[in-house]
């Protein structure tokens, strides 16, 4: 049986908790690399949800995302016994997902991806901004009440390139390490911050001139 | 007290630029300074500061959003063809 090695130090109330967490795991581990077809069953019904939500994101396409899933548990099956368990079954299939997808991205990119300049910000010669920013006159909460505005923002995330759009998601949306998304998509991790900045700084060029013009 | 004169502010571009280093706490303490002495006066960089940060907050809670309003199920039909697939390796 697995029990956390801190489990100790832990306050009474807490223990309970993280010994069942730890147990479950363990035995359901267990019973799927005994063939347990129940156990399989419960892996996909607990796991599947978040797997196909990020595919969906990554590749906008529900069928594309519903063949990724497919995909990435069909992976996850092979891999079972060589899983180690250092981390958590929810944490290694959803890395299982976001690789199916970004193999799906890559194989169907049939044309050189349109630059991301065009969305970013401008400079005079004298190192200022060419058009200064204004603030937006609703707040964050108020705006995302309305649907026609978070419709506005996934529209305008999806109109990113890929490249940048990509680590937008795994950073901001799927709230991935800048670590976990370098080792992911096989770059630096300071390409990962350039390519987040980026992409930030063109999605804040998209949303700009519609969230000026909402008014509170 | 700084003199403007003998120690200029850095420029918008410099702000803008390494932005998301400033707001990941990842810059020196002098480079700190320097990005908040610019911002004290630079009424359009903290426009720019402020609605980045609107924007990193938009994205997120769309997608919170959305996963309240659609529960996260595969259906039965994908569930039932992920587990055939396990038979076909």
């Amino acid at each position: 049986m697995f029990i956390s090695e801190t489990a100790g130090t832990l306050t009474p109330e807490l223990r309970p908790a993280v010994a069942v967490g730890g147990s479950e795991e363990a035995r359901l581990l267990g019973a799927l690399r005994a063939g347990d077809a129940r156990a399989y069953e419960q892996l996909v019904c607990k796991h599947g949800g978040r797997m196909l939500a990020v595919s969906r994101r990554l590749l906008r396409c529900e069928e594309d995302a519903r063949d990724a899933v497919q995909d990435a548990f069909l992976q996850a099956f092979r891999a079972l016994p060589g899983f180690a368990g250092q981390s958590c079954l929810g944490t290694w299939l959803h890395r299982i997902a976001v690789n199916a997808c970004l193999m799906r991205l890559r194989s169907r990119r049939t044309k050189p991806e349109e630059s991301i300049e065009p969305l970013l910000p401008t400079f005079l010669e004298d190192g200022h901004q060419a058009v200064p920013a204004v603030d937006w006159p609703e707040p964050c909460d108020r705006l995302l009440e309305r649907q026609e505005v978070r419709q506005r923002v996934r529209e305008a995330i999806d109109r990113l390139p890929d490249t940048y759009r990509t680590v937008l998601l795994l950073r901001d949306i799927e709230e991935m390490s800048t670590a976990e998304v370098a080792e992911t998509l096989s770059i630096t991790e300071n390409a990962v911050k350039v390519r987040l900045h980026r992409a930030r700084q063109a999605l804040r060029e998209l949303l700009d001139a519609r969230m000026r013009e909402v008014t509170p | 007290m700084n003199n403007p004169v003998d120690n200029p502010y850095i420029k918008c571009e410099e702000v803008i630029t390494f932005l998301l280093a400033y707001l990941s706490n990842e810059l020196s303490p002098e480079k700190e300074h320097e990005f908040e002495r610019h911002l004290a006066v630079c009424p359009s960089c903290v426009a720019y500061m402020k609605t980045y940060q609107q924007t990193v907050k938009l994205g997120r809670a769309t997608y919170e959003k959305e996963v309240e309003a659609a529960p996260l199920e595969l259906g039965s039909g994908l569930v039932q063809a992920i587990l055939s697939s396990r038979f076909d390796q």
